[in-house]
């Protein structure tokens, strides 16, 4: 009875302990965001309203909230441009990323698992490199061009590259399989026999997609999107390598006034802008949607 | 320093155990003893705390209060790993990743026992399964993992063996079967099982002692025959198979029998089984125990006229008959066909008779229909 | 006529998903067939086909010190978050405890910034406390973009676990040690193998939010971006093909590993 006992209370007090374990489980990680996502957004902010000091690189902080009104006025073109080029990248990647999911979810049989790793693994030709070669496969020497003008859908005088177009079309390209796999997981969840008892019930092909379908796979779409939208807006690289002067996004400007111009709060306040505005978007669109399973 | 998983033995006794969560109470300050090398069934419909309970003796939910002994081995509180008890799970939750005999031997290899090879090529053989050793659970069928999942809890030779709706996933003739082997198993080996259903049929077929469970407490506990013949509460009377519930009042308290007047016609309930409380009774009788016979013929026993025939299914073996009696009430009657297609039709007028010693008596103020719509075939 | 308008309506989600490959692979195979170009300089023009840029993949001035510490970081990066990610995973996927939402939220806002805000507020804090970017920082930040992403994936695995598994374990006299060792843990190896192989890639590949924290420290995108300007040498065609390929028979020998081990 005596060794009874000592169990029941060394059972109580590792009960005790485990109440402290999920803490620690999180500490190291939550530590390291902490440092290195809470601490530098917050230095950003303290740094967005700072104005230049004496030396190059050097900055005092004045509060001076008006950076944010210049940064913005100055960049609202850039600001519109990302948002509008990111949406439309969105909108193409879900059009065509949703078929690709359907088709490896219902019609892919002994495939599935292949076809899915193959809608990852362009990731592994570094996505600055595939980006090149579409520069290259639809600039002026290139054979996707020359493909084209022999077929006379373009004419040899048009250029494909350096131009909006070009950007929309890399960054639908490079967020692709971030629509694609979120797209599949929900898709695969559905059980087929509910598109069959909705054919039974006298819906045809689309009314079943439309009815039934496309609802259930509503928080595949709503992480596609979001995946695809997040990086698409913050992106220059596409615009850098695809398009020209008049396509820069608000990333590029950025990146510019960060790495060339070393105008730190300027670039601090935008980005700062950036991410708040992102993130608003973000929560409107999440709720509207209603699903939280994101997170 | 012995470990309690191997010393302790004995009857199972649950004392005024409770389990209450946030919003409603589970287990309802449970008391029972499960002898010592029983069957013994806990039977009700879902949500009855039949599981909750289960799991407290298994250690997987601690008890609001209460206390489980084994023997004189208070278990209340161990940790499921410290406890002579093994549990053969819904949907078996065999390992997918072990083969079949890691499966098995898992229990072994983590009390440290020497011979595992040997115990589990013996269980194996128990369970009729040797050559299947080295597979992984997924290429086994439904009746082959249900297997193993017995061989992996009773290799431990438990002081208790837990089985939690066992059969549900199996098919009909399967789960037939399976009943049978388990009542061999257990005769076999002598552990005490508890298990737990909500099927009637396969509690009744397999266990020694049934307990019928409702809303967290026991109606009734007692062998299948006990229960179904002499149910005390009308949800027994009901989730057991079917019984006719008619409301009377007790005229005259005989020493033997008591006389009932039902809506103006007298019936004899014997003394002894009826547990009405006061004058006001529900008098039970099974849908097979009655006769049935045209209007115009004699009929001893006890007697009710003025039946209509309302409604007539043949089932092959039996003939099932629905009868409105003059009180606007609808019984069941189920008549063998050893005479071939009996001569009544719906419309027809009829009288219902039966022993008088197949009578039994609820107390009257309770609900005639409760139980009944639970009936059987629900699934967890 | 009738018969190959039916066949193509049946079959037009098929030629769908053939096109949308096409489509995802079409940079890819134009890397590949340019990687045998041979090319001197610039390798914009077909000049007939060699082996020798796979003969000599590290041919080119920095290639191959770029790659490496593109491998080298990679491996840090995925090693650290995997198992920092995990931890996390564990306590929100089995754990009960105050604070729950909020952490659910920090790890959620770092998906939800664009990597450019990533890497310009870490570069931004790095300058302040007058710390050089270098090989620790790019590590520092892959990590941080890492971990949100190994705990989603880790916590999804989880949360797909059947409890009843590690309850059968405790009921066979597995203490809690013993049952995560020998069940809970080889359960989810394989969704947390696919976690790392998530974040290895996302730090192999990730270019902007290492651009701004490298210093003079060469990565493989960041070689590939800078070259492009003066022309990128065919030693960059061909290591991201080889990887490509070598990314595709580890995720293909896992796959097989894995039906392995559920059949037989």
């Amino acid at each position: 009875m005596a060794f009874l006992s000592a169990v029941s209370h060394k059972s109580d007090e590792s009960e005790k302990k485990r109440s402290f374990l999920p803490y620690l489980l999180l500490l190291p990680g939550l530590v390291w965001l902490f440092f290195f996502f809470l601490m530098p957004i917050l230095t950003l902010v303290s740094t967005s309203t700072k104005t230049p000091g004496l030396g190059i690189g050097e900055f005092d902080q004045t509060y001076r909230f008006a950076n944010y009104w210049d940064a913005i006025v100055n960049s609202r073109g850039q600001f519109f441009r990302s948002f509008e080029y990111a949406s439309i990248a969105t909108i193409m990647a879900l059009i065509i990323a949703y078929p690709l999911a359907y088709a490896i979810a219902f019609r892919s049989g002994r495939w599935k698992n292949v076809l899915l790793v193959l809608v990852v693994a362009p990731f592994f030709t570094s996505f600055i490199l595939r980006t090149i070669a579409w520069k290259q496969i639809l600039g002026g020497q290139g054979i996707g061009f020359k493909f084209l003008t022999w077929l006379h859908i373009i004419s040899p005088q048009s250029h494909l590259t350096a131009s909006a177009f070009a950007v929309v079309a890399g960054l639908t390209y490079n967020f692709l399989p971030f629509m694609t796999l979120p797209l599949y997981s929900s898709l695969e969840r559905i059980d087929p026999r509910t598109m069959e008892a909705s054919g039974d019930l006298y819906a045809n092909a689309f009314t079943t997609f439309r009815k039934v379908t496309l609802p259930l796979s509503m928080p595949g779409v709503v992480a596609g999107t979001l995946l695809t939208f997040i990086p698409a807006a913050g992106d220059y690289v596409n615009a850098e390598i695809l398009g020209n002067p008049q396509t820069k996004m608000i990333g590029n400007v950025i990146n510019a006034r960060y790495l060339q111009i070393v105008d730190y709060p300027t670039a601090a306040a935008l980005s700062f802008t950036l991410m708040v505005a992102i993130l608003i978007m973000v929560t409107l669109y999440i709720r509207k949607s209603g699903t939280e399973e994101l997170v | 320093m012995v470990d309690a998983s191997t010393s302790a033995h004995g009857d199972i006794k649950l004392s005024n155990l409770t389990k209450s969560f946030a919003d409603f109470t589970a287990v309802d300050d449970l008391t029972l003893t499960i002898p010592e090398g029983s069957f013994f069934a806990l039977l009700g419909p879902s949500g009855c705390g039949k599981t909750t309970t289960l799991r407290m003796i298994a250690g997987l939910e601690e008890p609001t209060a209460g206390s489980i002994f084994i023997g004189n081995t208070d278990i209340t509180h161990m940790r499921p790993y410290k406890r002579p008890v093994n549990t053969v799970f819904q949907n078996y939750a065999l390992f997918p990743h072990l083969s079949i005999f890691e499966n098995v031997a898992f229990g072994l290899r983590r009390r440290g026992i020497k011979d595992v090879k040997e115990q589990v090529d013996k269980v194996l053989d128990l369970v009729e399964l040797p050559h299947l050793a080295q597979r992984k659970p997924l290429q086994l069928s439904g009746g082959q993992q249900q297997r193993i999942a017995v061989a992996r809890a009773i290799v431990n030779r438990p002081a208790l063996l837990l089985l939690d709706e066992p059969l549900g996933a199996l098919d009909l003739k399967l789960r037939r079967q399976m009943q049978i082997e388990l009542k061999w198993i257990q005769t076999e080996i002598g552990l005490t099982f508890v298990h737990v259903t909500h099927d009637q049929e396969e509690a009744m077929t397999m266990a020694d002692t049934i307990a019928v469970m409702n809303e967290g407490r026991i109606e009734q506990m007692g062998s299948p025959a006990d229960l179904y013949d002499n149910p005390k509460t009308a949800f027994v009377a009901n989730f057991l198979g079917q019984s006719n519930l008619i409301k009377g009042s007790i005229e005259s308290n005989g020493s033997e029998s008591l006389v009932v007047n039902l809506f103006g016609q007298k019936v004899a309930v014997p003394r002894a089984r009826s547990s009405a409380r006061d004058s006001s009774i529900l008098v039970g009788i099974r849908p097979e125990k009655l006769r049935i016979s045209p209007e115009t013929s004699s009929a001893s026993g006890n007697v009710l006229t003025g039946g209509i025939i309302e409604d007539v299914s043949y089932i092959g073996v039996s003939t099932q008959y629905q009868v409105l009696m003059p009180w606007g009430q609808e019984l069941m009657v189920f008549e063998q066909n050893d005479d071939g297609v009996p001569p009544l039709d719906k419309g027809d007028r009829i009288t219902l008779s039966w022993e008088p010693i197949f009578t039994f008596g609820l107390d009257g103020s309770e609900d005639a229909n409760a139980g009944s719509e639970l009936h059987n075939d629900e699934e967890e | 006529m009738r018969k190959a308008r039916r066949w193509f309506s049946r079959n037009l989600i098929r030629i769908y998903a053939v096109m949308g490959f096409t489509y995802l692979f079409i940079p890819v195979l134009y890397t590949f067939a340019f990687s045998f170009n041979n090319s001197s300089k610039s390798n914009l023009v077909w000049r007939g086909f060699t082996f020798n840029n796979w003969k000599n993949p590290c041919g080119a001035p920095d290639v191959c010190n770029a790659l490496g510490n593109s491998i080298k970081i990679g491996l840090i990066a995925t090693a650290i978050a995997t198992v920092l990610g995990t931890m996390i995973a564990f306590a929100l996927g089995r754990y009960a405890f105050k604070g729950r939402s909020l952490v659910n939220l920090l790890i959620f806002l770092p998906m939800a910034t664009p990597e450019l805000v990533l890497g310009a507020s870490l570069l931004t804090m790095f300058l302040n406390f007058g710390f050089n970017p270098g090989f620790v920082t790019i590590v520092i930040a892959h990590v941080m973009f890492c971990i949100s992403f190994v705990v989603v994936t880790v916590k999804a695995r989880i949360a797909s676990l059947d409890p009843r598994l590690e309850q059968a374990a405790m009921d066979l006299y597995a203490d809690e040690r013993e049952t995560f060792r020998r069940i809970t843990f080889p359960l989810l190896a394989p969704g947390i193998a696919g976690a790392a192989l998530l974040a290895f890639s996302l730090s192999f590949d990730d270019f902007i939010i290492t651009n701004f924290n490298s210093g003079n420290v060469n990565t493989f995108p960041k070689f590939v971006y800078i070259s492009a300007e003066r022309g990128l040498p065919a030693q960059a065609n061909v290591i991201g093909s080889a990887m490509f390929f070598i990314a595709l028979i580890v995720v293909l020998l896992g796959q097989v590993v894995q039906r392995r081990r559920k059949v037989s």
